[in-house]
């Protein structure tokens, strides 16, 4: 089957490959240009391991193909650390409320956060429940994971006031 | 040396040893995407292969034809049972004894199961390949249930085993019959019965499930045709156990064979066994002379590896009228699918079921497991469980409430007169175990009030009177579990898995500047074992646990040790982690003494040194110690530190704990709301109170799932209904319950630091606890028992065939 160049932003950088038309996102990333941390659970929409964030949306790569991610601007966990290379907000408050076990899901549920937390910047319980419903957990019980976003979105919050 | 000022509080604390919530070390990884997963592998040249699976559940396969498969762009060869027959390897052996097909070798036992395994240069050309395969099958007659297949006309599942009345596990009485275990006492439990004056019973089905890791199971396997030398890495709990299994069934020598599990997306009893797909991509590299990688789709997943539970639990037990039970009786139907591949230790083909007399002192009890084929898949697998604890728990939990309604008494004060007294312990149960300690009455009393039991109780009442009264449509239950586990497997005198003591080691390793590095013999799937052991060690020879590296998984660097499922990591390799720092600790002390000059008995250990007694101003501290080790000629003292210990535990443990869930149901919607779940456990000494809290959290959505939706349900023509994420119900964070956390602390007697392990308790106890409340909220309604899972069309059946709806 013919290749097609796909090309697009990720996290911050241009990349381009090539890539059959049928080529799934999520294996474009993690095997054409290598970028491991978006994972697979289910290809079938419902686990969101695979969650990375396309012109400001969260999308499903296991459900788009590499195509159409042409031209798009895409981030994933890998482009959520700070700059020096510490832990983001988001991946500190994880780790500082035991939002992870076996670290499967995180990529996908840490990227999520992420843009939940720019659409809804103080979200409260329920809708950070119902906010984080796409991505499934399987060690957590999600209690943690709840409380991590809550977290985040207190520091991200108090971070902005400080800066404004 | 000359921090002596320090106060010991902060130099205990600065240790984060055991006791201290921890932050896990391994997030800084995670959290970044930087984990290192079976698919995250890629080695150069790899290829990908594929399974061609049976749509049938029973068939006779006539033919497969690759041709046109090899021809499609990309595929490079294509696997049946014909070519791995020249090296015996078209059957492997299963962890109970049985064998099991690796690719079709006749016939087909299950819908899915691997018939063809395609190689190719990626995943995509090697499902071009599998859709070119073309199989003709011959459909047979099949059989789904385990009841019917001990009819004497079923038809004959397993040919293989035609004629043969032995099997592993003793004899086989019929032609789908694999084994039948027997526990306890079956003439004195007959009599009881026969005399008491409350008799309860009933049939109870744990149905069957699967543990669903997030990722699937996988491996990449590649031989180096030059050194001769085989690796794999693969998704493997116990990674040396597959080392030794492989050397056994391939013929390569074990020190040839390198396993290595990386970092493992879950397990939950998933990823014990051993898959067609290990040994199908092993061949594919050896005969590619390439690496092959294989991982499961999430189809493939539920439909081929590793079900869990299908236990058909016929009980009775037997009481006085004033509710003092005096005997149990349990018959089960084990339904194990086409193949026996469940993951018990070989001495007990039905795991730890004889745990099922739970937290009660019965006196007299029997058990009796009767092992079948069916066209289902194979397994029966440990999810999140020691061994069938889970299906024992869940059995004795629902016969407590099943006689507490023959009784027409309250389920809690049931279960507090028939607790095993803390006086009692260690307590022999009728069915052959040693309970190492406990005390439950300080448990339930704690729950009991926590929750306001007796308030709740009023409210609930009040709440029927208002439905009766046509004020509401909503019911309350409330769910309640005390439940016993036992963890640990286990003492090599009764525990292997193939011939293998299940045992477990440690290894540590203190570098000349007095940090570490601590190697064990299990794996962690989350668990966060790099956080915790490193704070067993911290505890016990006082370097700071950030200060060492704990390694698991690569056969080549750690000790043999039996991996990690059934619970038993901290009660063993938790036990050898403290056991190998205690012989440090022992040579640290002579290495002080020798620096203080003075007697190995006049030094004491003091939190991060050892000092001279009754002169705590001298001292030595553990760093100095160990730059000592590495740079004195000591007399008598080989240089270096370091200390291996392999733990044969004495016993197992019995960690238990104590759930209520309280639970609204919608009597017109057979919808429910979890108000309140409370958790007690008591896991005996806490490691690390944030990790334990987790794995409750976890453990009980896991039970959640089960008891309210999820299930692997087959049709009559063995069709697997449930085997993509659309229909096998994992909740989300919007349907999960909040959980209240609580704790007692009775310590293990036997074991060096007192742990009994807690990963599985909460799913062992959850499932009775949320099944339960949906019983009791219809208990006055005449509800004696309803098979889960309590999904919303089953629970509206429930008030309906009750009359409810008018």
């Amino acid at each position: 089957m013919d290749k097609i160049p796909v090309t697009f932003t990720l996290n911050g950088e241009t990349v381009e490959g090539l890539a059959e038309p049928r080529m799934l996102l999520i294996h474009f990333l993690r095997e054409t240009l290598g970028v491991t941390g978006p994972h697979i659970g289910c290809e079938t929409s419902h686990c969101g391991a695979c969650t990375v964030d396309m012109d400001g949306r969260s999308v499903k790569s296991c459900t788009l193909f590499a195509v159409q991610a042409s031209g798009s601007e895409i981030v994933t966990v890998e482009g959520l650390a700070n700059p020096d290379g510490t832990l983001g907000v988001i991946q500190e408050m994880f780790r500082e409320h035991h939002g992870l076990q076996c670290g499967f899901c995180t990529p996908g549920m840490i990227t999520r956060a992420w843009r939940l937390l720019q659409e809804t910047p103080n979200p409260s319980e329920e809708q950070v429940r119902f906010g984080m419903a796409g991505n499934l957990c399987r060690c957590t019980g999600y209690q943690n994971i709840v409380k991590a976003v809550l977290a985040s979105a207190a520091e991200l919050n108090a971070a902005k006031e400080a800066a404004e | 040396m000359k921090d002596d000022a320090t106060a010991p509080a902060d130099r205990s604390a600065g240790l984060k040893g055991l006791g201290c919530s921890r932050k896990r070390v391994e997030d800084v990884r995670f959290t970044q995407g930087r984990g290192n997963y079976v698919d995250d592998i890629k080695l150069k040249g790899m290829l990908s292969g594929d399974f061609v699976r049976s749509p049938y559940a029973h068939a006779r396969v006539v033919s497969v034809d690759k041709d046109a498969a090899l021809a499609v762009p990309g595929v490079l060869a294509v696997l049946t049972a014909q070519d791995l027959e020249p090296l015996g390897l078209h059957w492997m052996p299963t962890l109970a004894g049985d064998r099991q097909m690796v690719l079709a070798d006749g016939k087909v036992l299950f819908q899915g199961q691997e018939v063809a395994f395609v190689v190719a240069t990626d995943r995509y050309a090697a499902a071009d390949g599998v859709a070119a395969v073309e199989v003709e099958y011959e459909e047979l007659p099949v059989v789904t249930d385990p009841f019917r297949a001990l009819d004497p006309d079923a038809p004959v599942l397993r040919e293989d085993l035609e004629g043969k009345t032995e099997g592993a596990h003793g004899a086989r009485r019929h032609h789908n019959h694999i084994f039948t275990w027997e526990a306890g006492d079956r003439e004195a439990t007959e009599a009881v019965l026969g005399e008491a004056e409350v008799v309860a019973e009933e049939m109870i089905h744990y149905h069957r499930t699967h543990p669903m890791p997030l990722e699937t199971c996988g491996c990449v396997a590649s031989m180096d045709k030059v050194t001769g030398k085989l690796t794999v890495w693969g998704t493997f709990q116990a990674p040396h156990a597959v080392r030794t299994v492989a050397s056994l069934i391939s013929g390569i020598a074990e020190h040839n064979i390198r396993i290595v599990s990386p970092d493992i997306g879950g397990g939950f009893g998933n990823k014990v066994g051993v898959y067609p797909g290990y040994v199908c991509s092993i061949v594919a590299s050896i005969v590619t002379g390439r690496p092959v990688k294989w991982v499961e789709s999430r189809m493939d997943n539920l439909m081929s590896t590793a079900f869990a539970r299908d236990y058909w639990m016929k009980g009775r037990i037997a009481a006085t009228k004033d509710g003092k039970i005096t005997g149990l009786r349990c018959h089960v139907t084990a339904d194990h699918g086409g193949f026996d591949a469940c993951a018990d230790p070989t001495k007990f083909p039905a795991g730890f079921m004889n745990i099922c007399t739970g937290s009660y002192d019965i006196p007299v009890a029997y058990l009796e497991v009767d092992g079948v084929y069916t066209n289902k898949a194979p397994g029966g697998v440990a999810y999140r469980c020691s061994f069938r604890v889970t299906e024992a728990a869940y059995f004795i939990e629902r016969m407590i409430e099943v006689l507490a309604i023959k009784l027409g008494m309250d389920a809690a004060e049931l279960r507090r007169i028939n607790f095993i007294r803390a006086d009692q312990f260690p307590y022999q149960s009728a069915l052959g175990w040693e309970y190492d300690s406990g005390d439950y009455h300080r448990a339930w009393d704690k729950a009991l009030e926590a929750v306001g039991y007796d308030a709740l109780r009023a409210e609930q009442a009040q709440r029927l009177e208002d439905f009766r009264a046509g004020k509401t449509r909503k019911l309350i239950g409330i769910g309640l579990t005390h439940f016993t586990e036992i963890v640990g497997a286990g003492p090599v005198k009764n525990c292997d898995i193939l011939g293998l003591g299940m045992f477990d080691s440690c290894e540590i390793r203190i570098h000349p500047t007095g940090s570490a590095i601590a190697r064990l013999g299990t794996i962690s799937q989350g668990q966060g074992h790099a956080t915790t052991f490193a704070q067993i060690i911290a505890s016990e020879i006082g370097i700071p646990a950030d200060d060492i590296t704990l390694e698991e998984g690569d056969t080549d660097t750690a000790p043999y040790g039996l991996g990690t499922y059934g619970s038993r990591s901290t009660p063993v390799a938790g036990a050898a982690t403290a056991m190998a720092a205690r012989k440090i600790r022992a040579k640290a002390q002579m290495i002080a003494a020798y620096l203080l000059e003075v007697h190995d008995d006049d030094v004491e250990f003091d939190i991060d040194r050892f000092a001279v007694k009754g002169a705590p101003e001298r001292f030595k501290t553990m760093k100095e110690i160990a730059f000592a080790a590495y740079n004195q000629a000591i007399p008598g003292i080989e240089p270096g530190l370091e200390a291996v210990s392999y733990y044969d535990p004495p016993n197992m443990t019995y960690p238990f704990g104590a759930y209520i869930c309280v639970m609204e149901i919608d009597v017109d919607t057979g919808d429910h709301d979890i108000r309140s779940f409370y958790a007690l456990d008591d896991c005996g000494t806490r490691i690390n109170p944030m990790i334990i809290e987790g794995q409750v959290h976890g453990g009980a959505t896991e039970g959640y799932a089960i008891a309210m939706g999820q299930e692997i349900a087959y049709d009559a023509m063995g069709n697997h209904k449930t085997a993509t994420l659309m229909d096998f119900f994992v909740p989300t964070s919007w349907e999960t319950p909040h959980y209240t956390t609580d704790f007692t602390v009775t310590p293990s007697p036997h074991h060096p630091i007192g742990a009994k392990g807690v990963g599985e308790s909460p799913n062992v106890g959850s499932v009775p606890c949320f099944s339960n409340a949906v019983h009791d909220a219809f208990r006055p309604f005449g509800l004696v028992h309803s098979h889960m899972p309590h999904d919303q069309w089953r629970v509206w059946k429930i008030a309906h065939d009750l009359g409810l709806h008018g």
